[in-house]
């Protein structure tokens, strides 16, 4: 639909009086005219309908990309993640969603270094803001699209998200 | 209600045939009419006939009811780029019947501090103005309640009596949302009533008669909005854009802005009382879309164009009664589409508009109308 033309409104001009009361009533009509032809267009053009039938298209279901249904954190092949331990996502969280437990690990050269031991999640506190994820300097958390989270006992929406016994990959500071 | 009963009655039969009925509708009734004076002494006939006619219209309230809150959910969701209703019955049909049996099975409440006797008053009067409008409609070619010679004004003055009802309701409820909602609704009325006449004179101006079939007949050789050149589609749009602010629909609906005032006058009201009010509503909207289709489309005349013998006859075939359903419902859904469009006036934007624009140019309009009608310059 890109044939209707943009409405702009009308220009103050100096003209007063009578011209002015004819100008509003035309430029009131036009304006009220782009509308309805707007509406009556997608009242004619079913196939711009976006509503989508949920539970019956559940297979198919198509979401938007940008929809954000919880955080999870990425792991590879080897059981391994990016996260270091650093807290920026905790420190961003508006509401005290993330609880970051930190360990130390013992290096091969002997060093303590620290490093993730727990992400706890809290899905029931999460609104989806996406700061952690923007805050996440190795980009170890994405948000996920799903969105079916209903459960019978809040205690299954605290999360931990770090897989047991993963560690962190390789060359991630 | 039964102010019917003075009336002088061409007989009714039950409406719900008219779209399916292949005979024409006034045999019928004659056929009754007859039928009931062989069988009972006159007395005794006419007050069958009147209470024939009552059922009718109740049945016809009831039919229009479920009929045009289904079509008012389906366009507002097309329109939205929405499906709308389409789980109850085929194609979410049946959707209007869930909703009323959700109605009257429900509480119909009525608040402590209300006037209780207004209170329940205020939708049976709503209701009834609405009855009342329906008398001299006429529905097909000789199907009419009452045929009487002031129909034009007889509708214009019944239908400022709603605005009673509304401010009835808004004071009886003892709530400052229904007391502001009754009271914008009232200027709103009492203002856009007087454009609404001025653009109905201009075709008893041009027809010459303010009874409805001689409206109508006058309209036999072709409908007034295109035979009365532009003054007429002048008034045709103010007519439009005036019963739009009178039934209180948006974008003038600011009577029950929902964002502002909860449901305005109709707040307190629940269950059937509400449905009441609710009805009333869409059957003013039928009621006012059926005027302006007699007087400006030509009611049940068929669609004529000039000395086209075989396309007229084609048109004549087509009963008189879908002629005019067709047209009322034609401009039923211009007036949803109005809803669906444009966004609320605010108050002083909505006086502005009557007073500063549709009132003058309506005058004027009327001034060159009748001017026309003077010099015979319409076809």
């Amino acid at each position: 639909m890109n044939d209707v033309p943009n409405y702009k409104p009308p220009v103050p001009s100096s003209s007063g009086g009578a011209v002015k009361y004819l100008k509003n009533i035309f430029h009131a009509i036009r304006s009220l005219l782009v509308g309805m032809r707007r509406t009556g267009y997608y009242f004619t053009h079913h196939k711009e309908i976006i509503t989508q039938q949920y539970p019956d298209n559940r297979e198919t279901l198509k979401l938007p990309e940008r929809f954000k249904g919880e955080v999870v954190m990425l792991h590879d092949e080897n059981n391994e993640h990016a996260c270091t331990g650093c807290t920026a996502c905790e420190l961003a969280c508006p509401n005290a969603t993330i609880k970051i437990v930190t360990k130390f690990d013992i290096t091969p050269e002997g060093k303590k270094k620290k490093a993730l031991d727990k992400f706890v999640y809290h899905l029931e506190l999460c609104t989806m803001c996406n700061l952690c994820i923007i805050a996440c300097p190795t980009d170890a958390i994405k948000m996920a699209q799903t969105f079916e989270h209903s459960v019978f006992d809040r205690s299954k929406l605290t999360k931990i998200l770090n897989n047991p016994g993963s560690k962190i990959r390789e060359g991630i500071e | 209600m039964l102010a019917f009963i003075k009336l002088n009655f061409l007989i009714s039969y039950s409406l719900f045939l008219i779209s399916y009925s292949m005979w024409s509708l006034s045999n019928i009734t004659n056929n009754i009419q007859n039928w009931l004076n062989q069988s009972f002494n006159p007395t005794w006939a006419l007050v069958l006939e009147m209470v024939i006619a009552g059922i009718a219209v109740i049945s016809l309230f009831a039919m229009l009811g479920l009929i045009l809150v289904i079509m008012e959910r389906k366009v507002s969701a097309w329109m939205q780029i929405r499906l709308g209703p389409n789980r109850v019955g085929p194609k979410g049909l049946l959707q209007s019947f869930a909703d009323t049996l959700k109605l009257l099975v429900k509480e119909g409440l009525t608040p402590g501090g209300a006037d209780k006797f207004l209170f329940n008053l205020a939708p049976v009067i709503a209701l009834v103005v609405a009855m009342l409008l329906m008398a001299p409609i006429a529905f097909a070619k000789d199907f009419q309640l009452w045929n009487l010679n002031i129909g034009v004004l007889y509708v214009s003055a019944v239908s400022s009596i709603m605005v009673i009802s509304i401010l009835m309701a808004g004071w009886a409820s003892n709530n400052k949302y229904s007391l502001m909602g009754a009271m914008r609704s009232g200027a709103q009325i009492v203002s856009y009533e007087l454009s609404a006449g001025l653009s109905v004179l201009t075709i008893v101006v041009l027809a010459g008669s303010l009874n409805i079939s001689d409206i109508i007949y006058s309209q036999a050789d072709g409908w007034w909005i295109f035979k009365g050149h532009l003054p007429v589609i002048i008034s045709f749009v103010i007519f439009i854009i005036a019963v739009t602010a009178e039934t209180n629909r948006a974008p003038f609906d600011l009577a029950e802005a929902e964002s502002e005032l909860t449901a305005g006058f109709h707040t307190e009201y629940s269950g059937m009382k509400f449905a009441l009010f609710f009805l009333a509503e869409y059957v003013n909207v039928f009621i006012v879309c059926a005027i302006g289709a007699t007087l400006f489309l030509g009611g049940w005349m068929p669609f004529h164009i000039g000395n086209w013998q075989g396309f007229n006859h084609v048109m004549d075939f087509i009963p008189s009664s879908i002629w005019f359903f067709g047209k009322t419902f034609f401009l039923i859904f211009v007036i949803m589409w109005f809803r669906w469009t444009f966004p609320r006036l605010r108050i002083d934007q909505l006086l502005n508009l009557e007073w500063k624009y549709l009132l003058p140019i309506s005058m004027f309009n009327l001034l060159l109308a009748t001017v026309i009608a003077i010099a015979g310059w319409h076809f």
